[in-house]
């Protein structure tokens, strides 16, 4: 079944929020060889200005893969999960993400495109705070595979 | 460079290299910090069984990693405003000897306030990473 072009320009609800645990944030850190103390240290982060550790950059994937979740659960889709490839990632942020954030994301897709039997699917999901102000914007493009 | 703040440097400067031993505990330690439990990231077969020669790391743990080297660089004099990255080949993990993966990170353009920063991603001679680009806001 081919990826459903009506998906294009669908917005999704916004999930669950995400509160942003000082641990979770080192596991994170950990995970991906950082050695800054910003992620660590609450007065590293303190004195460099932040309320809390911080967030290492590709930490918004965790607040997104709820939203992911939802776009490849959806049941007029056509995306086959065990043919997804992950393509391109981005992320645009307005500040760090810091411990104590109580994150809302909300996912749209943005395009569809065929290229060569795959299916691109291009999605945006909005992260804000619990003041509604933005955090980042994580920008995917997930390759699905046509027949072989 | 200076501890003043403001970046010293010039495009096509070399600002950070790093090498990255990874291992199937990486891999791992990456699953359960991230929620991400793709069996293909932990089991040979179930890797084998779509295709791939064996397991592979999460091209996101790849993405994470490869921009920690201009997070020393930039310390505490700015932060990382934007990146992205195209994952192009897989990083195959050996159950034995692991895998290597090698970032450079070069000045790609100066704007205002931002500085572009380029980064070559490789692993076996390869690169892993296309339009690996990280752009960084000083305070």
């Amino acid at each position: 079944m081919p990826v459903n072009p009506e998906l294009q320009g669908r917005v999704f609800a916004p999930v669950a929020p995400y509160l942003v645990g000082r641990e979770k944030v080192r596991e994170f850190a950990r995970a991906v060889f950082s050695t800054s103390p910003l992620n660590y240290d609450p007065d590293a982060a303190s004195a460099a200005g932040y309320s809390d550790v911080v967030a290492p950059p590709t930490f918004a994937i965790v607040v997104q893969e709820a939203t992911l979740a939802q776009l490849l659960a959806e049941p007029d889709a056509g995306i086959d999960f065990t043919r997804v490839v992950h393509g391109d990632q981005r992320f645009s942020y307005t500040r760090a993400i810091v411990a104590g954030d109580e994150l809302t994301a909300t996912l749209s897709v943005t395009s569809i495109k065929s290229l060569g039997g795959h299916s691109m699917v291009t999605s945006e999901s909005t992260i804000v705070d619990a003041s509604g102000a933005h955090v980042v914007t994580a920008i995917s493009t997930l390759v699905v595979r046509g027949d072989e | 460079m200076n501890s003043s703040g403001a970046i010293t440097g010039e495009v096509g400067d070399i600002v950070a290299e790093r090498t990255f031993p990874l291992s199937r505990d990486s891999l791992v330690r990456y699953a359960g910090a991230s929620g991400d439990f793709n069996p293909i990231h932990y089991r040979d077969d179930i890797a084998q069984s779509v295709g791939l020669p064996g397991v592979l790391a999460h091209g996101m743990l790849t993405m994470g990693l490869a921009v920690q080297p201009v997070v020393d660089w930039l310390g505490d004099r700015g932060w990382v405003s934007d990146y992205q990255v195209r994952f192009t080949r897989p990083v195959f993990v050996d159950a034995t000897d692991g895998a290597s993966v090698t970032v450079v990170a070069k000045i790609g353009a100066i704007e205002d306030a931002t500085t572009r920063v380029d980064l070559t991603v490789t692993f076996n001679g390869d690169t892993v990473l296309g339009k690996a680009q990280v752009r960084v806001t000083f305070a």
